[in-house]
Formats: C-alpha cells, structure tokens, sequence
C-alpha cells in the first residue's frame, strides 16, 4: 500500500495545449493518504476517468508528476507501478477456469505455484467464488465476473493502490448493494488505498472516507460526505450531490438577512459579499420545512417515492423543492421555512463563511 | 388500450415470457420493474411485434394484432444504447418518423421544434449525434420517439446509460411529456427508485411472469407476495423468517414478537416476515413498537442519509436512517420496528394481509 | 391462438424452386444418372451400376489427386492462417493507416481467379517473367513447367497472395471488436505479449477465425482455375488436383461415366467436410453463446 501524490498534474490530449480549454485536466494537486478509501465523482467529460488512467499509468500527464510512496513514477509503466484496475465493464479472461483468472497475474510475474494456490486460494475465499474454482469463468453472471476482476488485484499481496472505474454499472441494484459492502469490508480488513471513480453520488459518497468532486477538469471540493452534503463549497457539488440537488434562489444580502423579492430570509450569521458579486442561496431540500407558518409556496406536484415525499414548488417565482417524510401531511396552503443550520451563501458560485 | 392475454414466448427449452396478461389504459405511464432477465425486454419486444408470442395474444383497442409486424404497428421505442441515423443532423433523425409518413413541411418543422424544446436540443439541432453527448445523443432518440406520435411507445432502461444527474432531469422530465401526449408508455428499469420517481402504473417482472400489476405506490406499499417486494425494494427488503405460536411470532433463541392486529387468525406455521429499510427506527415511533438488539455490520454515509447493516440472529438487515448516524462496527444498538408496516407472507411467499392494508 | 394459415404464401417462392431445380438439381440427377451408365456415343447408354464407382474408388489416380488436393490444402492452411492473423495483429487499429492497410488487403480478392492465373502464369515464366528472369539472373534454377517442386511453390505463393488478405480481415474484424480496457487489464496484471495474443486476441478472434478456415478450406479444396492456367495440372500428373482431373477426364477424355462417379464421390467427400465443419462451428456457438 502506498500514499499516493498528485503533483501539479495537468493533462491535454492534444499535441501542443495552449490554454486552459486545450486541457482535460485543468491542474489536480493533491494527496491520497495510505489506506484511504476515496472516491472521484463528478459529471462524464469532467476529467476523472483521465485522472484514475493517470495514477494507474495508463496515461502519461502532459505536465506535473506522480509519487508513489514518495518516489516518482510518472515514467513508469503500468505493470511496474504496481497497482490493480476494475474496469466499468467486467474484463475477464474466458478461456480460462476462475482459479487460473487469478492466478494469471501472479504467473506473469513468475511466483512459484505453491505461493500462486495459496494465495489464489485465499483470494477466492474473499470474493467468494471458491466453490466455483475450476468452472470457466465465462459462464458466470455479470456481478461474479466484476468479482473475479477485483481478485485478480487483491491476488498481489504488494498492490500500491486499487482503483475503481465505475465498476457497479452493469450490476442489477440489488447486487450493488451486496459488492458495496464488501468492498467496504475489504477496506477495512486490509487496508488497501482505494480510488473509485464514479458519476453516482450514492456509490462515491457510501463508499469513501473523502470524496474528491470534479468539475470541468478541476477539483472543485474536497471533504467528507457530510462536509459536502452540509457545507457544499460550490453551487456545482451543491447541485451534483443530493437527491434533489440543493434549491439555489437568488438573493441579495444585507447584513444578517438576505432578501428574495419581497421576502426577507434571516440568515444564521451575518454575510458579505464583493459587490458586484452574484449573491445566492442554497438551502438543501432535506432542509426546507413545509408548515403552516413561514413564506406562502406554491404548489406544483408531489411525488410519493415510497419512504419520503418531494414536494415541488415556488417561492416568489423560484423553483424550490423539499422533502418531507413517509406519513408527513401536506397542508392545502402551504407555507415554508428554511431550518438555518441548512442555509449557505454563494457569491459568485462559491460558498462565502457566515461571521456570527 | 394495450391487452395481453395469456402471452406466452418459449425460445428452444427457456420460457422467457410465462402466461402474461395485463391491460395498458391510454394516456398511463407502465414500469416493467424487474432485475435483468427476468423478461422486461422480451415483454417489450412482443409488444412491439418484433417477436411473437408462441401462445396468447394481443389486443389494441380490441383488435387482435398477433401477428401484426412493428412497421405496422403504432408504436415506437427506444433502447438503452442511444440509436441514431449517424449520417443525418439531429433535425433530420427527430423528423424520421414523419418523413416516412409523408408529413407536410410545416407539420415536420412544427413537430420537430416542439420535440427539439421538450427534450433541450434546439441549439443541436444542425449537428449530427455523433457531435452530442450520451445525454443529448438519448434525448435525440427520445425526440425521435415523441414526434412519431404513436400510441404505444416503448423504453427499454433509456437512461440507463447516462450519469447520475443527467438521469434525475431527464426522469423528471418524462412523466410530464407523457401525460401531454397522451399515448401509452411503458418504461423497463431495474431500478426501484426510478419506478417510485416516475410514479404511473408498475408491473414488477421476475423470471419472465408478472407478479404484480397497479399503482406504482400502491404495489410498492402493499405488495402481493415476497418476489414482489423483493423486487420493488432498495436498499433491499429485510427479511426474517417466525414462526407463529399463539399469540405470538417466535424464533429460535427466544425472539418475539406479538402477533400485530388482524393476523391472530393465521394458521398457526413458519412465516416470512419482511419490512423497508426506512421502517427499522433509531427513535420508537408509536407504542407498539417493537424493539430489538442489533449488532452494526457495516456503515454506509451518504450525507443526507445512512444505511446502517445490522447483524439481528441470523439475519443481515439494513436501516436507512435519516442524518449522519456515528456507529462502530460491532456495537450493539437498539432499534424500533412499528408492527403496522410489517409485510407478513405464508410458507409459499404470499401476502397473508398486510396489517397496514387493514389500518388502510 | 387463432393464426390464418395462408397456402398462397408458396406460390411467392415457387420462381426460386425453379430456378433452383433448373440450376442444381436437374445437372446433379443427369449427373447421378450418367455415374450408373456406360456410353459409346450415338446416345446410346446401357445401365453400368456400382462400377463407375468401383473403378474411382480403386484407382490410383482417383486417390493420388485426393491426396494432392488435401495436401495442398493443409499446406496453404498452414500458411495463410498465421501469417493472417500475424498481419491482422500488425495492422493499425486508428488514424489514417486503416483505411490505406484495408484498401491495400482488399486488392487482391478483387482480382478474378483466372486473371490472377495469368498474372502469376506469366510473372513466374523463364523467358518473359519479372519473377522467373530475376529468379534465372541469380543462379536459380527456376522453372514451375518442368520442375513439381517450382510448380506447387508456384501455386502456393500465389494462392498465398490471393486470398491471405481474406484472413487478414476477417482477424481484424475480430480484432478490433476487443474493448480497451482487455488491452489495459492485462497490462496492469503484467502480461507478456504472448499471453495478451493467447488468452484475449486468440478468444476473442476464436469465431471469426473457424469460418476463416472453413472458407479457406472449401475454397482451396475445391481449387481449379489457378492451377488449370498455370500450370495445367502438370508438370505430369503432379499439380493434377481433383477438379482438374475431373475436367480432363469428362471433357478431355469423354468419359462422361467414371467423371460423374468421380464428381459425385467428390461432392460426398466436400458436403460430409462442410457437416463436419458445420457441427463444429455451432457446437462452438453453444458454448460462446450467453
């Protein structure tokens, strides 16, 4: 396992970049803690699949280098970095038996065979395949074969990192569930630095401890779930993570209050911004109360999912949503209130401190 | 009106559709919910003509159409690859449909405009798909579909191949273009929450039957048998199987449960007992509610939510709690379950009453 | 279910019936009808039975052409598949050297077989040939008229250059149907060359490739024209392969009767190497499918 440093990588895929549009990635500085497990979310086009081809050495940055451990790999290749790649599409290899997929990487690196069977052993016991051992791996269903691409990276004792390429896509949502908490488990049993990339916030945000938001080739947010779900720096990762995403109303502000049309929100503290800046306010809509006191909304539609209600409307003309639980009543008028520990205030797209 | 009777499509030895039978209104949105396999695409492909039922029939408005090949037919679908004509513009690929017909000019141009804003591809109009992004290339084939007008239009996962919040506008999006045309729809998903989110009417599919047909919320709450609520569940269905003695629902190690109103009359055997993840409570929600000791398998954080796996005997559980909930693998915590929303099914996985159905 | 039978539905194929009793099975019935009759001309026939056939089948001429031609066959098999795939695997997968590489493939198989005789008829000649002179100014002694060995190396190479490109494609249709990321798995899990060849290209390739050998197969078993006008079938008897024997004796010779035994033994021996090849290939498809 190994710490993981992204040193001022930029990355163009064509010949001779001249600004800032010519590159995929913009500039990514950042570290990838020893037995972190962290996800690279954001929109497709946004230069995370680059990213993760980087690390693993499938792609050479233009500009900026890569340590592994410290030691600079940036012109290594691929088989030397060390590191073990799950495809979005399950890469296996059909001629041969489940037992001889794992053992496949082992072999090529000339372990003896008494080492190959027991650690493939060992690795097939993780995964859960044992039982199917000597079967070709070709018959086997979409989920098994995604396992068997995960083993052929845990099978290496030594990997530097595993990384993830949207590796759930073509599994059904029940069998989601059941990778997902194994992955997390392996995590934790062995401590292996993971890198996941993905477009769904659910998989990112359920199986990282940090998850690393990337907009138009650049890393707009960095943080836990619950700093980004909270205290989302960026109107983006407001909008991107959240189920609906978070309702942005324009405001304009005056000290501890910000004032939509003819509605004066309070504010948890007191906000300033540069003037001529685009003020706005976000407010999630697990953070919206619908009532009977507080700003009359209209109505548009309610949609039933099951275990919560998401009530759509609008307020002075913006669109806003919210959600309310299973069994909560929607009163005929209702009004609206937003629980301040929900409010934040964005100038120009990114999120200003409120001062006390 | 759409009407299956009794289809049935045997390829070789495998059943792919067994004994279907359902009856589409004008004007609804159907979900074919199931997972893959289990013949959401086979059912769409009878409905379509591109196959043909080795048994059964259907019925538009009442007339038979077995037999009938698609170009014949008032339908259209979309795939979950985005099809389009590669070499036309995107003005070209939505007006298609209305070429072949023979539209006038006017017509196609109004049409293809009217698709074009519904579906946010005005200012793509002259570029040809393979110039769009996965979104915009499905939302071109969508267009392509709502232009054709036609009375049965049929979606094969169209979103599944799109990013996550692409996906959430889109599905927003699409009940609202289908109540105004006022054809009917039928949608494939494997996903529960996409079903739940497009509300309409669901069938829930499992190994080529339909298990259950009707309200999408209504199926979804009240479900007929175990596959069903297995199916239409995510996180998926807890489950646990008891045995009934008395007045009581027990399970080896002394676990019980007293049996919830209106089902002290069942006959006295095993059954599985089955509740949603958002039912399990950290807070006790009503006075009957039952609590129980747990052990935290594992934590998943989504900001807004957790899906906390609990350990409960010997089964494995998930409770979706609302917040950030900071619990440690291993640590025993005690959690509440309102009997109300128990889903009680018989020895053969059937529904024996939902106790909510009663309060309801 | 109620479905309408409709009978009118064969008159829409009976022009096809036609035209394929007039095509294929009325000349093989007057075949099978002249291998059991004996002729002296005047239309005069008498009934022969089996003898034809025994004749055929017990003389050595019948089973040296077969020889040749299985020979030939597994020589140009041999040949064509490997270096096939070798080229396939040299091609360029993207930018502008694809449509240059395919182009260039594709220009032989354009060329009609008897054309392609004569160019390498005239090509490999002593007197006139770019080949055969070039091959005489270095000291080799080069002749396919007179010398078998030439003769064969004269019909291989050029059988070698007219139809490998057939290979070479369908490998590359093959090919290029492979998904990055097989490419980039395997380098992550340290394969050599080799293994990337035998565990992703050669699988993945596997379908294509059967139905390269059996066209290939079919085609040079069934070969004719090149040899007929390069080399006539000799020097001798030694490039007398089936079809041309077949030919030499029914119209060179007129022995109308052994020829339709003869050609009739030959088209059970193709048809029972076409079912082979058949069963093997869905067998194959079975075990792919899914």
């Amino acid at each position: 396992m190994a710490r993981i440093d992204l040193d001022h990588i930029r990355h163009s895929y064509l010949a001779n970049p001249v600004n800032d549009d010519d590159f995929a990635l913009k500039e990514v500085h950042h570290s990838f803690d020893d037995g972190g497990a962290y996800a690279l979310l954001g929109p497709s086009g946004c230069g995370k699949t680059s990213l993760l081809n980087i690390i693993s050495g499938l792609v050479q940055p233009s500009r900026g280098r890569i340590l592994f451990d410290g030691a600079d790999v940036t012109q290594l290749s691929t088989e030397r970095r060390n590191i073990a790649q799950v495809f979005q599409f399950p890469v296996i290899y059909d001629t041969m038996t489940v037992y001889d997929n794992l053992a496949f990487p082992l072999r090529n690196r000339g372990v003896p065979e008494a080492d190959i069977s027991r650690r493939v052993n060992e690795t097939l016991e993780v995964i859960g395949l044992a039982d199917r051992a000597r079967k070709r791996a070709r018959g086997l269903t979409a989920d098994q074969k995604q396992k068997i691409s995960l083993g052929r990276g845990l099978v290496r004792s030594d990997v530097n990192a595993i990384l993830f390429d949207e590796p759930l896509t073509v599994i059904d949502p029940h069998m989601k569930w059941q990778l997902r908490s194994q992955l997390k488990e392996l995590h934790k049993r062995f401590g292996y630095t993971m890198v996941y990339v993905t477009h769904d916030q659910t998989e990112a945000l359920t199986f990282a401890d940090t998850v690393v938001v990337m907009y138009e080739g650049e890393i707009v947010q960095i943080g836990s779930p619950a700093e980004l779900f909270e205290r989302p720096s960026h109107t983006f990762v407001g909008y991107f993570i959240g189920s609906p995403g978070m309702n942005v109303l324009p405001v304009t502000l005056e000290g501890g209050t910000a004032r939509l049309g003819s509605l004066s929100i309070s504010l948890p503290g007191a906000a300033t911004a540069a003037a001529g800046a685009r003020t706005e306010l976000g407010v999630r809509p697990e953070y919206v109360r619908i009532g009977r006191d507080g700003v009359p909304m209209k109505l548009r539609a309610v949609e039933d999912i099951g275990r919560h209600k998401i009530v759509r409307g609008s307020i002075e003309g913006c669109e806003l949503a919210a959600i309310v639980p299973e069994g909560d009543e929607i009163p005929a008028d209702p009004h609206v209130r937003f629980d301040p520990r929900g409010i934040n205030i964005y100038a120009d797209s990114w999120r200003q401190t409120l001062r006390a | 009106m759409l009407e299956l009777k009794n289809v049935t499509r045997t390829v070789g030895a495998e059943t792919h559709i067994d004994n279907v039978s359902l009856r589409l209104e004008r004007g609804t949105l159907n979900v074919l919910l199931g997972p893959t396999l289990s013949g959401k695409t086979s059912l769409m492909r009878l409905m379509a003509g591109l196959d043909k039922p080795s048994s059964g029939s259907l019925l538009v408005d009442g007339v038979d159409v077995t037999g009938v090949p698609p170009q014949k037919r008032d339908v259209a679908m979309v795939f979950q690859q985005f099809i389009n004509y590669p070499t036309m513009t995107v003005y070209e690929n939505i007006a298609s449909p209305m070429r072949v017909s023979g539209a006038g000019r006017e017509a196609i141009d109004a049409a293809v405009q009217h698709a074009a804003a519904l579906m946010k591809l005005t200012p793509y109009l002259q570029r040809t798909p393979l110039n769009l992004s996965g979104g915009q290339q499905q939302r071109c084939a969508l267009a392509r579909a709502i232009v054709k007008n036609a009375g049965l239009v049929l979606l094969d996962e169209p979103l599944a191949n799109l990013d996550y919040k692409l996906r959430e506008e889109l599905r927003a999006e699409l009940p609202r273009i289908f109540a105004e045309a006022g054809t009917i729809f039928v949608y494939a998903t494997t996903e529960p929450s996409e079903a739940l989110l497009l509300a309409g009417n669901t069938a829930t599919l499992s190994q080529g039957r339909v298990t259950q047909f009707g309200k999408t919320i209504e199926v979804f709450r009240r479900p007929d048998d175990l596959i069903t609520a297995q199916t239409f569940s995510d996180p998926p269905l807890n489950t646990i199987v008891m045995r009934k003695a008395g007045s009581q629902f027990l399970l080896d190690g002394g676990v019980a449960f007293p049996v919830p109103d209106g089902l002290q009359d069942v006959p006295e055997a095993a059954y599985t007992i089955g509740f949603q993840p958002h039912h399990l409570t950290l807070v006790r929600t009503s006075p009957e509610a039952l609590a129980l000791q747990a052990t935290v398998t594992a934590m998943e954080i989504t900001g807004s939510e957790s899906f906390v796996h609990l350990r409960f005997t010997d089964a494995s559980w998930v409770m979706l709690s609302p917040g950030i909930q900071n619990f440690v693998v291993d640590q025993q915590i005690e959690v509440f379950l309102d009997p109300k929303q128990l889903l009680v099914f018989d020895g053969q996985g059937r529904a024996v009453t939902a106790p909510a159905r009663l309060a309801a | 279910m109620e479905r309408t039978v409709n009978n009118k539905a064969w008159f829409l194929v009976l022009p096809v019936l036609v035209l394929v009793a007039f095509s294929a099975i009325i000349p093989l019935m007057t075949v099978v009808n002249y291998s059991v009759q004996d002729t002296f001309g005047n239309n005069q026939f008498f009934w022969a039975g089996l003898d034809w056939f025994q004749d055929v089948l017990e003389s050595d001429r019948f089973w040296d052409a077969l020889g040749r031609n299985l020979i030939f066959s597994a020589i140009i098999l041999a040949i064509e598949i490997p270096l096939g795939i070798y080229i396939a695997l040299n091609m360029p997968r993207k930018g502008w050297g694809v449509p240059v590489c395919l182009v260039l493939m594709a220009l032989p198989l354009l060329i009609p077989w008897n054309v392609v005789g004569t160019i390498w008829q005239v090509f490999g000649r002593v007197d006139i040939g770019l080949l055969g002179r070039t091959l005489a100014s270095m000291g080799i002694d080069y002749n396919y008229v007179q010398d078998p060995v030439d003769a064969w190396l004269t019909i291989i190479v050029m059988d070698v250059w007219h139809w490998t490109s057939l290979v070479v494609l369908l490998c590359y249709a093959g090919l290029v149907s492979i998904p990055d990321a097989y490419y980039q798995a395997a380098r992550i899990d340290g394969a050599s060359r080799w293994s990337v060849f035998r565990f992703i290209q050669l699988p993945k390739m596997g379908r294509v490739l059967l139905i390269a050998v059996l066209l290939r197969f079919m085609d040079s078993f069934m070969i004719y024209t090149e040899p007929f006008v390069v080399t006539g079938g000799g020097p001798g008897n030694e490039t007398t392969f089936l079809s041309i024997d077949l030919v030499k004796m029914a119209i060179g010779q007129f022995d109308v009767g052994p020829a339709a035994a003869m050609s009739l033994v030959y088209f059970l021996i193709v048809l029972s190497l076409s079912w082979v090849f058949y069963t093997v290939m869905t067998n194959q498809g079975q075990e792919t499918g899914k």
